[in-house]
């Protein structure tokens, strides 16, 4: 288990300080896949180098199975690190680079030799074990420098953002590869990625970071489904986000009046805004439905038609300067252009779907 | 292969022939051409005044390892010549030792500062490079002689009351062949360092390396080409040094080039000069050749 506590890093100093961490706190379960997401600049990746000993926090502690990592320098730290540009040894071969982690830890040879043949085994490179690494191609100096990071059988594997220079098809492979690998290994992994789909196929739980802090912390469809706040509802998929009035709440759940007037029940935080105020729902596009005017929530007019192949896109700009709400619906094969641009029509969504944010 | 790709690849040959013909011509003439006249000056006997005599003879090569007494043709070892080479092996090597202990710190401290300021530390070691050589060593004497900068700071501050001999010294030549070849053992470590991917450090961290760990395992295999290429180009010029050792070590630490300056000029001895600079050449091509077969091999341990 890592305990995070009130890890601050500031970088630089006066007028230029930068705050990279804010104090930020997270614990992480043992044999959990937990992935940092967030943008580019939200401090994913200097969290990580926090905890794998690269950088010192200006403030907090990290604590892993109750022992303090920050005293420890980097070489001393049971965790190891899969590097965005996979920094393999270029005068090693890949069994070699395999091997050394072990070899730095002085294990004995006949250990190393049988450890390195079992990660070679696991990460199918077996036949390549005596090739350069600058020998093989880009998926597979992904999968040595995995290997690598996994042979000294670390507590805790930190993976930085490591499949964004694979292409999309070898992405697709190494995503359930890696998903295998977690479950079959039982450590820890760590992941940061900016890729939410890439978040959302492979973890236990993501925490959504901005600027130096956790958004939100939560399973997959939790985060999906219930994004606490707009950046994460907007980060994460497709948002549509429309003014409404709270009518009243209770518990997680509220009772929302809408633009047209028409009232529906929607999911909310406990501790979320008040009765009475106006807030913002966010509805997912393929939540809500295209239906006649008569039948919807919110009537309006659509304005555009975009295909995509699996589904399409129905812009409806909405009546009383709603904006535009997009629906979409999966496409089937019999299914026929029905609607036109222009026609009157409207969008509804099924009660407890709607989300209050908390902004 | 049909016919119009042959004569496509016989133009290519030519062409790259035609590139090579004027560094060919260059090689020939100051390079090949007047080391055949010192091979065939190295059989013929010397003039009474320089110069050679057009007679055969192999006493020149016999005199590079071998004297024979003036009064009583007893047969000797030319120990004077074996401890001048000595002298220059040995210097060279230890130069060449020095040098890379003074430049791998140096090059790395180049290598990891911010891209923009790099080029200003080389042009700080640059500087003296484009310096006199003459200059430069007599501003090393300056600076050790025994009334020189040092002695007179050490007498100054009282930790010696006599000042120490350091100029006229084999540690003279040392210091001076140091301090003068350094960038050339600097610039092609510092050209192997920036191509290396400091990331590796990391990754060699992060595998429970420690910092020399790191060093050993990691950087220094990386950089060794630079190393490699370093020492040769230090060493080899080391070994024929002449101005250094002639001031500095004032005619009592005589190393290979001030010899061989000795049988061309005063001792008017053209085919045992034209013979010892034959035998540099061959101490330094096998040098070489040891020495890079020793590194190319630990290189590749698995073929």
């Amino acid at each position: 288990m890592i305990e995070i506590n009130g890890v601050t890093k500031i970088f630089g100093g006066g007028s230029d300080a930068f705050t990279a961490l804010d104090n930020l706190s997270v614990t992480i379960d043992s044999n959990e896949f937990f992935t940092l997401l967030g943008p580019s600049g939200c401090g994913k990746t200097t969290l990580l180098r926090v905890i794998a000993g690269f950088i010192d926090p200006t403030q907090g502690t990290v604590q892993l199975d109750g022992e303090n990592l920050v005293e420890q320098p980097p070489y001393k730290r049971p965790v190891n690190t899969v590097f965005q540009s996979y920094a393999l040894f270029p005068h090693l071969t890949v069994a070699q680079n395999i091997a050394f982690g072990l070899q730095m830890l002085g294990r004995p040879k006949s250990e190393i030799s049988s450890t390195v043949d079992e990660m070679l085994t696991l990460v199918q490179m077996a036949p390549m074990a005596d090739r350069k690494t600058s020998e093989i191609s880009g998926g597979q100096q992904q999968r040595v420098a995995l290997a690598r990071a996994l042979a000294p059988r670390p507590k805790v594997l930190l993976l930085d953002e490591p499949l964004s220079a694979l292409d999309f098809k070898l992405r697709k492979e190494m995503q359930l590869e890696l998903k295998r690998l977690q479950h079959e290994t039982g450590i820890t992994f760590i992941f940061v990625t900016h890729d939410q789909e890439e978040a959302l196929t492979m973890s236990d739980r993501i925490a959504v970071m901005n600027a130096g802090t956790i958004r939100q912390i939560g399973g997959p469809r939790d985060i999906y489904d219930h994004p606490a706040e707009r950046f994460v509802a907007d980060f994460i998929g497709d948002t549509n986000f429309i003014e409404v009035e709270l009518v009243n709440t209770s518990a997680d759940t509220a009772r929302i009046r809408l633009i047209s007037g028409k009232e529906i029940d929607a999911r909310a935080n406990p501790d979320g805004p008040k009765a009475g105020s106006k807030v913002t729902l966010a509805v997912r596009p393929e939540h809500a439905t295209l239906v006649d005017e008569g039948e919807a929530l919110l009537p309006g007019t659509l304005s555009d038609v975009v295909y995509f192949g699996t589904d399409t896109h129905y812009h409806v700009a909405l009546d009383g300067g709603g904006g535009d709400f997009v629906v979409r619906r999966q496409n089937q094969p019999d299914m026929a252009q029905s609607r036109q641009t222009g026609a009157r029509v409207g969008v509804t969504f099924p009660a407890n779907v709607g989300q209050v944010l908390r902004d | 292969m049909n016919a119009a790709a042959a004569l496509r690849a016989r133009n290519e040959r030519r062409t790259r022939f035609l590139l090579l013909t004027p560094a060919m011509v260059l090689l020939l003439f100051a390079a090949s051409g007047p080391l055949v006249i010192v091979l065939i000056y190295s059989f013929l006997t010397p003039g009474s005044y320089g110069g050679v005599e057009w007679n055969f003879s192999v006493q020149a090569w016999f005199n590079v390892v071998a004297k024979i007494d003036f009064f009583t043709d007893e047969l000797t070892f030319a120990d004077a010549h074996l401890s001048v080479f000595w002298r220059s092996f040995k210097l060279s090597v230890f130069t060449a030792i020095l040098t890379f202990v003074f430049g791998f710190p140096t090059a790395y401290f180049i290598a990891t500062r911010p891209k923009r300021s790099r080029d200003m530390w080389m042009l700080l070691i640059m500087i003296p490079f484009w310096t006199n050589l003459l200059i430069r060593t007599f501003a090393i004497m300056e600076l050790i002689r025994n009334e020189g900068t040092v002695n007179t700071i050490l007498m100054g501050v009282g930790i010696i009351d006599q000042p120490i001999q350091m100029l006229f010294t084999e540690f003279a030549v040392l210091i001076g062949m140091t301090y003068v070849y350094l960038p050339l053992m600097i610039l092609p470590i510092y050209a192997s360092m920036e191509r290396f991917d400091f990331n590796l450090v990391e990754a060699g961290y992060d595998l429970y390396a420690t910092r020399f760990q790191v060093l050993r395992r990691v950087i220094f295999p990386l950089v060794k080409p630079g190393v490699v290429a370093g020492s040769i180009l230090v060493f080899v010029p080391c070994l024929g040094a002449y101005v250094i050792p002639r001031v500095l070590g004032g005619g009592k630490q005589l190393m290979l080039g001030n010899l061989i300056e000795l049988q061309f000029g005063q001792l008017r001895n053209w085919p045992l000069g034209a013979a010892l600079s034959l035998t540099l050449l061959a101490v330094v091509m096998i040098a070489l050749i040891f020495y890079v077969r020793a590194v190319g091999q630990e290189e590749s341990p698995h073929g």
